[in-house]
């Protein structure tokens, strides 16, 4: 899993470095994908029980799965495709609006 | 349960979806927004009432203890936060009132505006890092919105470059949360700093790490030298008041964080992380007043400046003396205040000339001496010049600099001070002491011939504004005492890791 997680950034940052907009997209998609995925592995992956706990007791017995994790991912996934959506109706504008999908075309407001 | 925890909070999420069932009514929202915002400096009031008589209020919410559920915390620093961002909030909905076009209006600035808010409070407030990162993307989100009402070629360009750094540090901040959980398996706050002193010394190189990460994430977001590149390209392209909002409120979400993370958490490697942190400090006050001194765009010359002012709350963190810490709370208020009132004197002098080159403005200071009187307290305030307030945010970082023996790092705050008069004397020349230049025909608005029945609501903010920087800098002798009471909480973190851990027993 380190090593997907290894090639997703890498992947990420080289498409986040290409000039297209869309590319652009495509690079920041892959980036929260991958720290999603970052956040799983390192926060070690096990297999067990669902963590429940009895009644009564006030501590899990056998060994349980870590819930916390994927509560952190599936919120991270929300927000990603908010902002994913978001990005996508930009580039959209942006291309109507500056006429290109070239990055190096828009330097308008750079100095 | 403290209700005036949550209430900066509460209010503008429940402003914001307010709003939007008012969708169809243009001045039931602006009554909203001004009503809400009101209502959120009061809660923030209360708030800062009550800690700066019991020092930390803490609550969890949903009644889960501390570590394992979500828990609000707010010492000194956090309070004044959330005061200055409903105070800021009210004067840029003000502003807005009167400044603000009616597309945008009716394209959901109040509602974005509140959800902004909702957001910065919430980051100020909370005590746990998954939590911040969610209350990072909320005001994320709505700032991509404000930024690119409107739809401008400029606000493009400039959005999609503050959008993909943003969520790249965004990226970057959520795989040190995951980290950070994966060796310590807490996401409080204050167990985090807890847990990082009990670790064994072979981990202490992965804490360093995780610390850089952070560095990074909220660097990016706080446009600390060497990246704040998407500041420069987008904060003059949205109407003037939300790049004053923005300039008030999103770069010290980042800068906060810094503050939070690096006194409580990441205190271990103090040469090594602060030491980074006071170079890119340094260099970022240089950068910013650099880039300053070669625009000739009102708009761009106070973005670069926000740079340079970022550089001087940085190097406050990293002396990291209680002088230096107090400094650099004074730093973050006066900007917040400051700076958004500049940028609001631009849309001023837009509103009235229709430019804001400056080569197409003049004449100011003969039509509008009032607005020139405006100009100049803030402007010499942000300079440094006594007795305004930023005299005293800047006097005492100096002071801390040169207590601390970091002469060089002091040496380019005062050679940065200088070269800030030089921007703002620029602009003084230029827009209010010079002719009304020959090429422009249009002045109609700026004699008075054409009156302007609204404008008052654009005066109102900026006389509260300047008020306020010279009552703070006359006057400021509590505000002093509360802020080192916030400075001293700060560098003892053991005082927040008992009010957060230590309830139960």
């Amino acid at each position: 899993m380190a090593y997907v997680v290894g090639a997703l950034f890498a992947a990420a940052i080289y498409m986040m470095l290409r000039r297209s907009i869309v590319k652009l997209v495509i690079g920041l998609m892959l980036l929260t994908n991958a720290a999603n995925l970052l956040v799983f592995v390192v926060a070690g992956m096990t297999r067990g029980a669902p963590p429940l706990i009895a009644e009564g007791a006030s501590v899990p017995g056998a060994l349980v799965a870590d819930p916390l994790p994927q509560a952190l991912i599936l919120t991270a996934i929300v927000i990603a495709f908010g902002v994913l959506a978001f990005s996508v109706v930009l580039i959209h504008r942006a291309y109507e609006v500056v006429g290109t999908d070239d990055l190096d075309q828009m330097k308008d407001t750079d100095t | 349960m403290r209700l005036e925890l949550l209430l900066p909070i509460i209010l503008p999420l429940f402003a914001g979806a307010l709003s939007l069932a008012l969708w169809r009514s243009l001045w039931l929202q602006r009554a909203l927004a001004v009503v809400m915002t009101l209502a959120m400096t009061l809660a923030g009031a209360w708030l800062l009432h009550s800690v700066s008589g019991e020092g930390y209020l803490v609550t969890d919410m949903g009644g889960w203890e501390a570590p394992f559920g979500i828990t609000l915390v707010a010492d000194i620093m956090a309070a004044i936060m959330v005061l200055m961002t409903g105070v800021m909030g009210l004067i840029v909905t003000v502003y807005s009132l009167g400044s603000i076009p009616e597309g945008h209006e009716r394209f959901g600035y109040y509602p974005l505006m509140h959800l902004l808010l909702a957001g910065v409070a919430g980051a100020f407030l909370t005590g746990d890092i998954f939590n911040l990162f969610v209350w990072f993307e909320v005001l994320l989100l709505a700032s991509f919105a404000l930024m690119t009402l409107g739809g401008e070629r400029a606000q493009m360009e400039g959005a999609i470059k503050y959008v993909t750094l943003n969520l790249f540090a965004s990226a970057i901040f959520l795989s040190a949360v995951g980290i950070t959980y994966g060796m310590l398996g807490t996401l409080n706050m204050a167990d985090i700093a807890q847990k990082v002193g009990q670790l064994e010394p072979e981990d202490t190189g992965m804490i360093t790490v995780v610390a850089m990460m952070y560095m990074v994430a909220f660097g990016i977001k706080a446009a600390a030298f060497p990246l704040f590149f998407w500041l420069p390209a987008s904060y003059h392209t949205p109407p003037v008041a939300v790049s004053a909002l923005f300039a008030a409120l999103l770069t010290k979400v980042g800068v906060y964080a810094l503050f939070r993370f690096f006194t409580l958490i990441f205190d271990q490697d103090v040469s090594y992380t602060h030491g980074i942190m006071l170079w890119a400090g340094a260099l970022g006050m240089l950068a910013g007043v650099l880039g300053a001194a070669a625009q000739f765009e009102f708009r761009r010359i106070l973005a670069f400046h926000s740079v340079s002012q970022i550089g001087y709350m940085i190097v406050a963190l990293a002396l990291m003396s209680p002088l230096a810490i107090l400094g650099g709370i004074f730093y973050i208020v006066h900007h917040m205040i400051v700076k958004s009132a500049l940028f609001l004197v631009s849309g001023v002098t837009y509103r009235l000339m229709g430019s804001h080159e400056l080569k197409d403005l003049g004449g100011f200071y003969k039509h509008r001496p009032g607005l020139a009187v405006l100009f100049l307290i803030q402007a010499l305030a942000l300079a440094g010049i006594p007795p305004l307030f930023g005299f005293f945010a800047k006097f005492a970082v100096i002071r801390a600099g040169i207590e601390a023996g970091e002469f060089v790092v002091a040496g380019v705050g005062l050679l940065v001070g200088l070269l800030t008069l030089y921007s703002m004397i620029k602009i003084w020349a230029e827009v209010f002491w010079k002719k009304v230049p020959d090429h422009v025909t249009d002045t109609d608005r700026l004699t008075g011939v054409v009156a302007d029945s609204s404008i008052w609501l654009l005066y109102l903010p900026l006389i509260l504004m300047a008020i306020a920087t010279v009552a703070l800098g006359l006057f400021g002798q509590p505000f002093y005492t509360l802020v080192e009471a916030g400075a001293h909480q700060l560098l003892n973190p053991e005082g927040y890791i008992e009010a957060v851990l230590g309830r139960g027993e």
